[in-house]
């Protein structure tokens, strides 16, 4: 304790400097009482945890309504937002830091003061977050706070979240009809949605901590919904276990954090605040070492939570939940909570993985590793829920690629228009599924677009979205962070972070694989004939609203971020997105922007087209030839490459086998740990550390024998009489319990207490 | 009232068990009802006294003994009737209240083989007045006697109303911590002999060697002997061996006191004596205890993955808990203390509440064997949902009680006290943030062989298998309700403790300054002043002196 107290006492000497943390205490009241919108959904968990099963419909009715309002809320909140991003000139919160005079001061004083300067082109004047804190607890005389930190990211969130969570609480309400536990389902929704509403608000990182454990919790539950089968409480287990190891990285990156930002504050002994420790970052007045060492925990824990190469694995078999619960959880809001973090404490990531200025780094690489990964996974896969979450490990790879090259408003777009067409492609697999019984797209799938028009008509758009084609959402979510790799340097378009070339091939692959796995997914789920059993039927309302809703925002929401200088639309609608989501303040760091470029555009989308004609002349040309001269509808060609080429066999062996990641964390680290090093644990705790204890008992007996013989029967004394009697006895209590002695116990070791001490007197 | 509270609180509060069960001896053994309803309003009286004494609790100065007695008592060798309150006992004390009352109407109407309500409800209220005592203790030798008293009614309890190896396991159990006691009982008298300070009072004590009254060495081997004492009681990695024995073999009643309250009285014996009076030796010693902590947390999760009957895994669970609660004290930090504090509070809480369901699930299968058992959630949902509600708790969930004792000890971890190696203990921090991966494992592991699942084939119908109970919601309830409170609004403990850590941490400070001054540069602005016990003292005697 004191040696922080003293470093800041010490520092603060050297002259106290002002710090812009970008953050006000004013504001609409909407903004500035935020917290209601998770407190609705948290409200809802209470009431269906205790009056659920009695109510008409299971609590589910309870459920929609506190979403349904936490919805218009966040809506009304959106409004505030916008007029307060643009109107607002309130006073605003400055913390007094130390100037360090190591080097970095001088990078200090560059952002410090011209912070507000440098962004002025970009996107006009400041934009102050708004900023409520109440006192938590106390501990070491320090109040520790929770509050809310309002600005375009946590409104925007907010919106995805509450709309996502509102559309599939309605859609669950016939896919889960008649479940076993439905009210358990519902109340659990609630809980998820109130903890992930919290997450996303939070202003400071243990805030953020407990949330971000609490949305597991309700992945852990959720996933194993149908506990009764192991599988499923298999993979809950998993995900749980996977996230608690990259958690470890939160916990040590957050206390890292913590004790930096305490020494760059005077007279604080520590700080969580998320709005400090950036502002500090970005100042330079944290040490290098620290950022890097936090930076990177905290990467373990966006690389489990996001499902980030390699600690992706427990994704896939997250599926094992309801369908609805992977389109929210596990696809559009849970998983992107690490892309969130990134997002949420980008000064820290941005200063300490240098990501100004460089062409690698470890997030960028991790990312971009994983948008390769999990498409090449998506190929190999007959559950089409298994498809569409490798291809959902595959596009948060690209969010956090995006974020890891500098293109921040890029990533938080993509996570926006990621989350619809997403939620679109899952909602659809479970009206799939819902018809025929099912998830495997091979034996039981197939010709489906003749039964299901609604169904194929949406999905078929959020494939679209999500392969990339203009001018679907995804096409220009997807073009602005290759955009912002800056490694396109041809014809104009360039000016990124950095060079990063690698990234930019590592997205395009991505974009390639992409369109080409999912082409695969539709031929094999709505072309070809039926395999499956009985007449499968188009699913009902409650489940093709939701999906025609998703549907159409898949369509327009990439509308809202177009490019600077596009020329097809008028200046104002330019780039809004970015205008209101990214930051304008002491929190977050300098960025700058690539410019895009017709070029770029134009050959990502060829190659988007490539992918599209190489799997679609593969299935809709050559398995449907084979499949009308076989007479049955197959799904792939009898001897198709992987039976005719040894090396395309081996990668499909590798492909089939998850890379052996599994093999790897089940077979040797868990299993590993559960049996040999914990038997050998035990085997020492019995009979090395027990036997000892044994051991010492037998002991005594046999010294008090020794005693008792040699030296009671020659000596009398009363004294050593009872003692010797007392320690003989000590042996055989160690079997046979006389209670009755257990008084002289207690007087020999008084007796020979007071002797030992006075030894020790004499002796020290 | 105010005043009665006063001079009479602590007492009263202290010896009202006692009291009870003098009453319950003069009642035949027959009387079954009269008995239960004896314990039942004496342990609810004790705990109204206490919600008085918290009502009364000034919580603006934590950092003083408060309601504080100060008598004459065995005046031959300076020894007094001193007790009092303050922030860091505070808790357990009321913890300990909350615990008895609901054992007593947990065990209403299934007391243990051989049922004998008289004889067992006797023994759990002389266990209320030794524990209630320890945390009130200001002398060491009252300290001591009451530490003692603790003893002997849980050893009778699991002799008596254990399980098949109950002669072997009481009899470790005893005769293990009276060993450590023995050790602890040579340190105090070497304390009172060397300081010459003529007194066993903590304050007393603590003035008498910060004033230079021992040399190094002997303080060194005397928080050596303490170490051993509180250490075996904790207990710490490798003086654990009797506890996993202990709670497997007790009664379910007699494993809740013992999780809940008696490991604690090791660990309170640290931050109330070892550290304040032997700050400079607590410094040197600190590395050791991390170590221990860290390895007893490792140590202990690897121990619950290889167990087989879940009562034994909860009592290895515990090593790995308490390990956690040490980690903290070790750093010598107002954080970590804080944190252990809170850490013990919530391990009473949620291991109280393990070893309640593990009782009830034995009463229920008439075994704990792992293997057999299997989708407790289906035969008892709600007994299923509570189960894993303090497994989440357990593990250490943010927003339940459990994580604030183990998240904060991790950060405090990251920056230890003055003198201690920060290196060490950041190699510390990481290794205990391990351990919280570990518990996740043995914990679900638990969770999913137990609960999740189908019923196996033996137990498939079997009607014995209820939901919960009356009895055992109404026992259950209020530790739940804790849980989660503590858990949301953590300042229910911090706010507490915190002025009284801060202040027993005082003397470590000031010492540091003298020993280590090149890496001290306190300003003394940042010295947060502390309460003057001898002040208090004198004012006790004037209400004392009726």
């Amino acid at each position: 304790m004191n040696t922080l107290l003293t470093l800041a006492a010490s520092a603060s000497t050297a002259g106290a400097g002002d710090l812009a943390l970008g953050i006000t205490e004013g504001g609409h009241w909407l903004l500035r009482n935020v917290w209601l919108i998770p407190l609705l959904p948290a409200l809802s968990f209470i009431g269906i945890l205790f009056f659920g099963k009695r109510l008409p419909r299971g609590g589910s009715e309870l459920g929609i309504a506190a979403v349904g309002i936490a919805f218009v809320l966040a809506l009304l909140t959106g409004v505030a937002w916008m007029d307060h991003r643009d109107n607002f000139h309130g006073e605003e919160v400055h913390a007094e830091m130390v100037v360090v005079d190591d080097g970095y001061g001088a990078h200090g004083d560059d952002h410090g003061t011209g912070h507000g300067a440098a962004h002025d082109d970009a996107h006009g004047h400041p934009s102050l977050a708004v900023h409520r804190t109440a006192t938590w607890f106390q501990t070491n005389g320090v109040e520790f706070t929770v509050g809310t930190l309002a600005d375009g990211l946590a409104v925007m969130m907010l919106l995805v979240v509450t709309l996502v969570s509102l559309l599939v609480h309605v859609y669950s309400t016939d896919y889960v009809h008649g479940d076993r536990r439905y009210t358990h389902f519902f109340a659990f929704l609630s809980l998820f949605s109130a903890s992930m509403l919290l997450l996303v608000v939070s202003e400071n990182t243990l805030q953020l901590l407990c949330a971000w454990e609490l949305v597991g919790v309700c992945s852990f539950a959720l996933i194993g919904h149908w506990w009764e089968e192991k599988p499923n409480s298999d993979a809950a287990l998993k995900a749980f276990l996977t996230n608690r190891v990259g958690d470890m990285g939160l916990l040590v990156g957050i206390t890292v954090l913590f004790f930096a930002a305490g020494s760059a504050l005077p007279g604080r002994f520590g700080s969580f605040s998320i709005a400090e420790t950036n502002a500090l970052a970005n100042s330079g007045a944290l040490s290098h070492t620290a950022l890097v060492v936090a930076a990177t925990c905290l990467m373990a824990a966006v690389m489990s939570k996001s499902g980030q190469f390699f600690l992706h694995t427990w994704l896939p078999d997250a599926m094992a939940g309801p369908t609805p619960v992977s389109a929210l959880i596990h696809a559009a809001t849970m998983v992107v909570a690490g892309v969130f973090m990134i997002a949420r404490m980008y000064g820290v990531f941005f200063e300490g993985f240098q990501i100004g200025g460089s062409s690698i780094n470890l997030m960028a690489f991790i990312g971009g590793l994983t948008t390769i990964v999990g498409a090449c996974l998506a190929f190999v896969q007959r559950d089409i829920k298994k498809v569409l979450a490798y291809s959902t490990i595959s596009q948060l790879g690209y969010m956090v690629m995006a974020l890891g090259v500098g293109a921040w408003t890029a990533a938080m777009f993509h996570l926006f228009t990621h989350a619809f067409f997403k939620a679109c492609l899952f909602l659809g697999s479970g009206s799939v599924s819902h018809a025929v019984h099912s998830f495997d797209m091979k034996s039981d799938m197939g010709g489906l677009r003749k039964d299901m028009p609604h169904t194929y008509r949406t999905f078929m758009i959020g494939t679209i979205a999500l392969a990339g084609l203009p001018p679907l959402a995804g096409f220009w979510s997807k073009d602005e962070i290759l955009v912002g790799t800056g490694g396109w340097g041809l014809m104009g378009g360039t000016g990124g972070n950095g060079a990063y070339t690698l990234m930019l091939g590592m997205g395009m692959l991505t974009a390639a694989l992409t369109a080409a796995y999912m082409t695969r997914c539709v031929y094999l789920t709505f072309f070809g004939e039926f395999r499956g059993h009985g007449q499968p039927h188009e699913s009902g309302p409650r489940i093709t609203v939701p999906l025609w809703i998703l549907a159409g925002l898949a369509v327009v929401a990439g509308f809202l971020n177009l490019p600077k200088g596009f020329q097809m639309a008028p200046g104002s609608l330019q780039e809004r997105f970015g205008h209101f989501v990214e930051p304008v303040a002491g929190y977050f760091p300098t960025i700058s922007h690539g410019t895009p470029s017709w070029s770029l555009a134009i050959v990502s989308t060829l190659v988007v087209i490539g992918g599209i004609a190489a799997a679609g002349w593969y299935y809709f040309v050559k398995v449907e030839a084979a499949s009308k001269a076989a007479g049955t509808s197959l799904t792939e060609l009898p001897d198709g490459p992987t039976t005719k080429y040894p090396l395309a066999r081996m990668g499909h062996t590798l492909l089939a086998n998850r890379y052996y990641l599994d093999h790897l964390y089940n077979g040797v680290v868990a299993d590993g740990t559960k049996g040999p090093l914990a038997r050998l644990a035990y085997r020492i705790n019995q009979d090395v550390i027990d036997r000892t204890v044994d051991m010492a008992g037998e002991t005594a007996v046999k010294a008090g024998t020794v005693v008792y013989d040699k030296i009671d029967q020659l000596v009398v004394d009363g004294v050593v009489n009872a003692s010797g009697r007392g320690s003989s006895g000590a042996g055989e209590e160690l079997r046979k319990i006389n209670s009755g002695k257990v008084q002289s116990y207690a007087a020999i070791l008084f007796a020979a207490a007071t002797v030992l001490a006075g030894i020790l007197i004499v002796l020290v | 009232m105010e005043n009665l509270l006063d001079g009479w609180g602590i007492t009263l509060a202290t010896f009202s068990p006692l009291v009870g069960a003098a009453v319950m001896m003069l009642i035949p053994r027959e009387r079954e009802d009269q008995h239960k309803l004896i314990a039942l309003v004496t342990s609810l009286w004790v705990a109204f006294v206490g919600v008085l004494l918290l009502i009364q609790f000034d919580l603006d100065h934590t950092d003083r003994l408060q309601f504080g007695v100060d008598k004459v008592w065995i005046d031959v060798i300076s020894s007094r009737f001193s007790v009092g309150i303050d922030g860091m006992s505070l808790p357990l004390i009321l913890l300990t209240m909350l615990i008895v009352p609901l054992c007593i109407i947990y065990s209403w109407n299934h007391f243990p083989d051989p049922v004998n309500p008289k004889a067992f409800l006797i023994l759990i209220l002389i266990l209320e007045t030794g524990m209630i005592g320890t945390f009130v203790a200001q002398d060491l030798v009252l300290f001591f006697v009451f530490f003692e008293v603790v003893l002997l009614p849980m050893f009778f309890m699991i002799a008596v109303w254990g399980g098949e190896d109950r002669r072997y396991a009481s009899l470790k159990f005893f005769l293990y911590t009276l060993f450590g006691s023995a050790l602890m009982l040579v340190s105090f008298l070497a304390l009172f002999f060397l300081t010459g300070a003529e007194t066993f009072s903590i304050a007393g004590l603590s003035e008498a060697v910060a004033a230079g009254g021992v040399s190094r060495t002997a303080q060194l081997w005397i928080f050596g002997g303490m170490f051993l004492g509180f250490g075996i009681k904790v207990p710490m990695f490798p003086f654990h061996t009797w506890l996993p024995d202990a709670h497997t073999q007790a009664p379910t009643v007699g494993s809740v006191i013992l999780a809940a309250v008696l490991l604690k009285l090791g660990t309170y014996g640290f931050i109330r004596i070892a550290i304040p009076i032997l700050p400079d030796a607590a410094v040197t010693w600190a590395p050791w205890i991390g170590l221990l902590a860290v390895v007893g947390i490792i140590y202990g999760a690897l121990g619950c993955l290889a167990q087989t009957d879940v009562k034994r895994l909860i009592a290895f669970s515990s090593v790995a808990h308490m390990g956690f609660v040490m980690l903290g004290i070790a750093t010598l930090t107002d954080f970590g203390i804080n944190a252990a504090i809170m850490g013990m509070v919530a391990h009473g809480l949620i291991t109280g509440m393990l070893f309640f369901l593990a009782g009830s699930m034995k009463e229920r299968y008439h075994t704990l064997e792992i293997s057999r058992l299997g989708g407790l959630l289906v035969q008892a949902p709600r007994m299923g949902w509570i189960f894993g509600f303090c497994v989440m708790a357990s593990l250490g969930l943010p927003g339940l009680a459990g994580f604030w004792g183990e998240f904060p000890a991790i950060l405090s971890a990251y920056n230890p006290g003055n003198g201690v190696p920060v290196e060490t203990f950041r190699t510390f921090m990481v290794i205990a943030a391990l351990g919280t991966v570990l518990a996740a494992g043995y914990l679900l592991w638990l969770l999913q062989r137990t609960a999740f699942g189908s019923p196996t084939e033996e137990f498939a119908d079997d009607p014995n298998i209820t939901d919960t109970t009356k009895h055992e919601w109404i026992s259950w309830a209020p530790l739940l309700a804790l849980i989660l409170a503590i858990g949301i609004y953590p300042n229910l403990i911090f706010r507490v403790t915190d002025g009284a850590v801060d202040a027993s941490l005082t003397p470590c400070l000031t010492v540091e300054a003298g020993e280590h001054a090149e890496a001290m540069d306190c300003d003394d602005v940042y010295r947060l002043d502390h309460g003057d016990h001898g002040e208090e003292h004198g004012e006790e005697h004037a209400v004392a002196g009726n």
